[in-house]
């Protein structure tokens, strides 16, 4: 059968694919690019820096990294870079990744026509999706994902209503409380199931000393109203999480705002078949990989919150050593070790702090369950894997 | 205890504070900072390295109150906005509190506007000295509040007074 001329599809060749142009995404991509390799950057929106153009607020970690400086600006740098780069990474933007074939291609939409694309290192770095809470009336208008209510605010200018009642004081939920505030919308409260604050305390301290009451040991029982949320129910938990009987009170609001956690999007990892590993600590089913963050499949790298939930600085570090370990099976370079091992110090001084024992659990958990695997194939190496 | 109680406690950060004689000496920062997080802005802030430095990313920020001379510097650079500049001995009865403050619209020098502590709670009314906003300070204004003396370490945010409440002259501080 023969095709009209527009029809023919070319097979696009790359050394490397990132998949996601987030901080970790933009990381590997710069590192595999300063290594010299041929890099294709795929992201599905109009912009890079993935959530980093909603995070108007100045970043913590090191110095010798992005600290004090705000989100919005480290994803300007971050594509700066880029752009003043090597010069050997093409843009895919408002550009999709379908799914991966057996023989190692990836199938990308753009502009709805749908091509093929062969590289021979794929780093997937795709971020996370948050979670939902289950309680009654949890669909009616007015019930917002803290991500969205960013994106409307941060991105395009828009409040999601007057007064909003935050369920969950994890970092996300005390960012994005701030930001309500500086919008000028009203906060009625910060609801917390734990019985502490799970997000830094110097987020919380700057909520509290605007009125912000935070309620650990609280719950959202129901929505309530007839077309639109026009108040919440809370009440107090036990400590296995049980509502209180009693304690229920409600409070008008007109937003209520779920900032309950996050979960890797991993549907590309888990289609192309790496092995998955569940690992609540990290958000959910999680890839497992090596410290160089290679995955089970020896041509796929992962990084960020793909890799497990955890901070943009942690995803930047992550995305650097999968660059680097992307490149360093492509090209020879006698510094790969020493740069490795440098980033992976540096992922070690950024998780050893108070908050970091939730995510230092969840990767002893991978790194034995990769231990006892390695064990059991010794011998059935696969051959593509770096000399 | 504090991650329960949420606000920091007045005793909590008596380690922080220097001692009462240096208190009387001149400005000093106070840095609320109560946490090991990877953080580390502050020791490279300072021009006189009075911020000890760190073993480790995660270490708690401890300043030599001889060396600080309250330059504020470091409360610009804070990403948590944990710094204040305080200074007991700016008049008789009144001391000066720097404060982050990245709300808008932001009080001009003159205004009276509600002095509040670390609960969101009014403890006093406050007259602006000066709003600091320069480039170097990254859109994290920082404001100068004269307070009565026995608020400087309690004020932490402002308010400002709405409508036919502003007044933008008289030193007006009302105890609540």
């Amino acid at each position: 059968m023969r095709c009209k001329r527009e029809r023919v599809i070319f097979l696009q060749q790359t050394e490397i694919a990132v998949v996601g142009g987030g901080p970790a995404g933009l990381a590997a991509a710069l590192e595999a690019v300063k290594m010299g390799c041929q890099v294709t950057l795929i992201d599905r929106h109009a912009f890079l820096g993935g959530q980093l153009v909603k995070q108007t607020h100045k970043f913590f970690g090191s110095s010798k990294q992005y600290a004090g400086i705000r989100g919005i600006d480290i994803a300007k740098r971050l594509a700066g870079d880029l752009d003043s780069g090597p010069g050997k990474v093409s843009l895919e933007l408002n550009t999709t990744v379908l799914g991966y074939y057996d023989d190692g291609v990836l199938l990308v939409e753009k502009d709805e026509r749908v091509s093929p694309l062969f590289p021979e290192r794929i780093i997937v770095a795709t971020g996370a999706m948050e979670k939902m809470l289950l309680f009654r009336n949890n669909d009616l208008p007015g019930v917002y994902g803290a991500g969205a209510v960013q994106t409307l605010m941060n991105l395009y200018g828009v409040v999601p209503g007057c007064r909003v009642l935050m369920i969950g004081a994890g970092n996300i939920g005390l960012i994005v409380s701030y930001q309500l505030l500086q919008a000028g919308v009203e906060v009625a409260a910060i609801v917390e199931g734990d019985t502490r604050i799970g997000g830094y305390l110097v987020h919380a301290a700057k909520v509290q000393r605007s009125g912000i009451p935070i309620y650990t040991s609280h719950t959202i029982l129901e929505a309530t109203g007839e077309n639109c949320v026009e108040g919440a129910v809370i009440c107090q938990v036990d400590e296995k999480w049980q509502p209180l009987a009693g304690t229920e009170r409600e409070i008008a609001v007109d937003v209520i705002c779920l900032a309950v956690g996050l979960t890797p999007l991993t549907e590309l990892l888990r289609q192309a078949g790496c092995e998955m590993y569940y690992v609540p600590e990290l958000g959910g089913y999680v890839p497992l990989r090596d410290e160089n963050m290679q995955t089970t499949l020896p041509h796929i790298f992962v990084a960020g919150d793909a890799a497990g939930v955890e901070e943009a600085s942690i995803a930047m570090v992550e995305g650097k050593i999968a660059g680097i370990s992307a490149a360093g099976s492509l090209r020879s370079c006698t510094k790969i070790d020493g740069l490795l091992e440098a980033c992976r110090q540096e992922l070690h001084e950024l998780r050893a702090g108070d908050t970091g024992d939730k995510s230092r659990r969840g990767l002893e958990k991978l790194r034995k369950t990769m231990e006892k695997r390695k064990y059991a194939e010794k011998d059935e190496s696969t051959g593509l894997l770096r000399a | 205890m504090l991650k329960k109680t949420k606000v920091p406690a007045f005793y909590e950060h008596k380690n922080g504070l220097p001692h009462a004689e240096r208190m009387l000496q001149g400005p000093f920062a106070l840095i609320e900072c109560y946490q090991r997080i990877p953080c580390d802005p502050c020791q490279y802030a300072c021009p006189r390295e009075a911020i000890k430095t760190f073993q480790d990313i995660n270490d708690l920020p401890e300043i030599d109150y001889d060396r600080c001379n309250g330059c504020g510097r470091c409360l610009s650079k804070c990403p948590g906005l944990a710094i204040v500049i305080i200074d007991s001995t700016f008049s008789l009865q009144e001391g000066l509190v720097k404060i982050p403050f990245e709300f808008l619209p932001l009080p001009v020098a003159g205004d009276v506007v509600e002095a509040l502590n670390r609960e969101g709670r009014v403890v006093c009314r406050a007259r602006v000295l000066k709003v600091e906003n320069a480039q170097w300070q990254d859109r994290t204004p920082v404001i100068w509040l004269t307070v009565p003396k026995e608020h400087v370490l309690d004020v932490r945010n402002l308010r400002l007074i709405q409508g036919d409440e502003r007044d933008g002259g008289r030193y007006n501080c009302l105890p609540l």
